[in-house]
């Protein structure tokens, strides 16, 4: 089981616990605003985008070369983005805080 | 916009997948108080399309593991969502359309969100064949499913090479079968994509074990002792335990029709979703959509263009002035491959292809009509379909020869034309 916080665009914080799946899910089946997942988890609509806590990238290890690739021309992207249907729901996720990314 | 005014007033949708489930959430986002009522002939919660024939047909997992939405975001979002239950007719007059069930439902503003359904071409013997699927529902993956584990041949053959037939004889293929194509043009995915494409998934496929035959047009079918046997023109035959005909669509566009809306290639609507009448709005693969980015109407399906008109639907019931222009996109899983496409590569006069420096299959076709970009096709190169979206969009002229030299990475500002 993992707490996960996602912080909206407008600030508002909502805090899930998960078992199993990825982040993505766990936010849609919420209706985490900001999180669409459109394409169903496999890296082609970029609309899980989220920005990991500065302190947490541990958790959640580096973005995956098509992550980057898709987010290389975004323009809310930093060095901190990840496409949360990438992040697979585990103990090692507990306390995790992801910021939700703007879109246009 | 005037929610106040939205209170009292009702919205029906008629289909409850990608575009009429993102079209309800939407409209509540724009603001719009009244009732959003879904009705979907389906009885499962709306699910994710594109997984069927990939990930999720291999997997065996249960539709709640593919929900568009949970169950609980439709109450949150008070979305009244009704299932297994039909749309038999539009009234337009007293506004109002008619149930299976008998009942009748209000609307003051009515979206046709209702997609389209497998084409089962009628080649004679396939209403007696054993184990004839089309792929479009959870329902059909379910007695894919479930044929594929009662068979001990597990011979399957998929009648029609287009991104859904080739995706399920990939999917089938890993889960073990042995799997033939057969496709009538004398190349895959001939309605769309280009040549070099065809030749590369027909490629893909023999390296795994896939059997792709073109210009093997089928014309009977025979069933004996539970064994299937297909038939070609050229007098070919193959025995198969279980068929998955993808042969493509028919438009679900009966209701409109006989609702007297206006109907070509699909149910047109201009670039706010709207139909010939002002209360209707149609989203999705049933329309024939006017997109002015192109200057003309175009019929799509996929996620992408559900998902947009849904948005531009719900902001225009809602008052606004929203203009539906995207740059379509698509993607195709198949075996390790992942096909990313933008734009549309119709009218093209030159194509370019470009294949990275490394390990694996790496490389991107892009599709130029002169010197303007129209389309790119990436394979496992998620890099070059971003940088095509954005040089489509920007409609920014790039220099062919830096493209053509893969020692320049592919960075936006790496494939300017120089300017003096
Ligand atoms: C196997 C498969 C793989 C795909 N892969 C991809 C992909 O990789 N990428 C991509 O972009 N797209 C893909 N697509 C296409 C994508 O799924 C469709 O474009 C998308 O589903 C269109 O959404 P829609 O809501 O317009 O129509 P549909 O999904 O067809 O939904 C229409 C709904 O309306 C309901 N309905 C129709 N008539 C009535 C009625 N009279 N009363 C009540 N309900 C009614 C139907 O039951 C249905 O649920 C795939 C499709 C399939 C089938
Ligand atoms: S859900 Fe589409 S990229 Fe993550």
């Amino acid at each position: 089981m993992a707490k996960i916080t996602f912080i909206t665009t407008d600030d508002k914080t909502i805090t899930l616990e998960g078992t199993t799946g990825s982040v993505m899910q766990l936010a849609v089946d919420n209706s985490v605003p900001g999180i669409d997942g459109d394409c169903g988890g496999v890296c082609s609509c970029a609309t899980c985008h989220v920005h990991v806590d500065p302190d947490h990238l541990e958790k959640t290890g580096e973005a995956s070369e098509i992550e980057e690739d898709m987010l290389d021309l975004n323009d809310y992207s930093n060095e901190r983005s990840r496409l949360c249907c990438q992040l697979e729901i585990t103990e090692k996720l507990d306390g995790l805080v992801l910021q939700v990314a703007e879109s246009d | 916009m005037e929610t106040n005014n939205t209170k009292d007033h009702i919205c029906v949708v008629i289909g409850a997948s990608h575009a009429g489930v993102n079209f309800a959430f939407s409209l509540r986002k724009e603001g719009w108080e009244g009732d959003i009522i879904l009705f979907d002939k389906d009885p499962e919660l709306p699910y994710h399309r594109p997984p069927l024939s990939k990930a999720y047909l291999t997997s065996e997992d249960g539709i709640e593991a593919n929900l568009l939405k949970s169950a609980d975001s439709y109450k949150n979002e008070n979305i009244n969502l009704n299932l297994g239950l039909t749309v038999s007719a539009i009234n337009r007059n007293d506004k109002t359309v008619v149930l299976s069930d008998g009942n009748m439902q209000k609307y003051d503003k009515l979206v046709l969100a209702t997609g389209a359904r497998p084409l089962i071409p009628p080649i004679p013997g396939i209403d007696n064949a054993r184990h004839v699927y089309p792929l479009r529902t959870a329902n059909d993956v379910e007695n894919i499913r479930h044929a594929y584990r009662a068979s001990s041949n597990k011979r399957i053959v998929v009648i029609g090479g287009g991104y859904i037939g080739l995706e399920t004889a990939a999917s089938l293929k890993k889960m073990g079968g042995i799997v033939t194509v057969l496709e009538r043009e004398e190349r895959i995915l001939a309605r769309v994509t280009t040549p070099e494409m065809s030749s590369f998934f027909k490629q893909l496929h023999a390296t795994n074990g896939v059997d792709i035959l073109t210009g093997k047009n089928v014309v009977g079918i025979k069933t004996e002792d539970h064994v299937n046997t297909i038939i070609c023109e050229d007098g070919a035959t193959f025995e198969a335990d279980i068929i998955v005909v993808g042969v493509g669509i028919k438009v679900n566009l009966e209701l409109a029709k006989e609702a007297g809306l206006h109907i070509e290639n699909g149910i047109a609507v201009d670039e706010t979703a709207c139909t010939n009448d002002e209360n209707i709005y149609a989203i999705g693969d049933c329309t024939y959509h006017y997109n002015p980015r192109y200057k003309r109407r175009i019929r799509l399906e996929s996620v992408q263009n559900a998902v947009d008109q849904a948005k531009v639907a719900a902001a225009a019931i809602s008052g606004k002035k929203p203009t539906y222009n995207s740059i379509p996109w698509f993607w195709s899983d198949q075996y390790d491959v992942k096909l990313q496409m933008v734009g549309l590569s119709e009218g093209y006069t030159s194509i370019l292809q470009r294949e990275e420096p490394g390990e694996g299959v790496k490389f991107s076709i892009w599709y130029f009509k002169d010197d303007e970009l129209l389309a790119v096709d990436a394979v496992n190169n998620a890099k070059a379909y971003v940088l095509g979206t954005k040089f489509i969009k920007d409609a920014t002229t790039i220099d062919k020869s830096k493209l053509a030299d893969i020692t320049i990475p592919l960075k936006p500002k790496n494939l300017l034309v120089e300017t003096v």
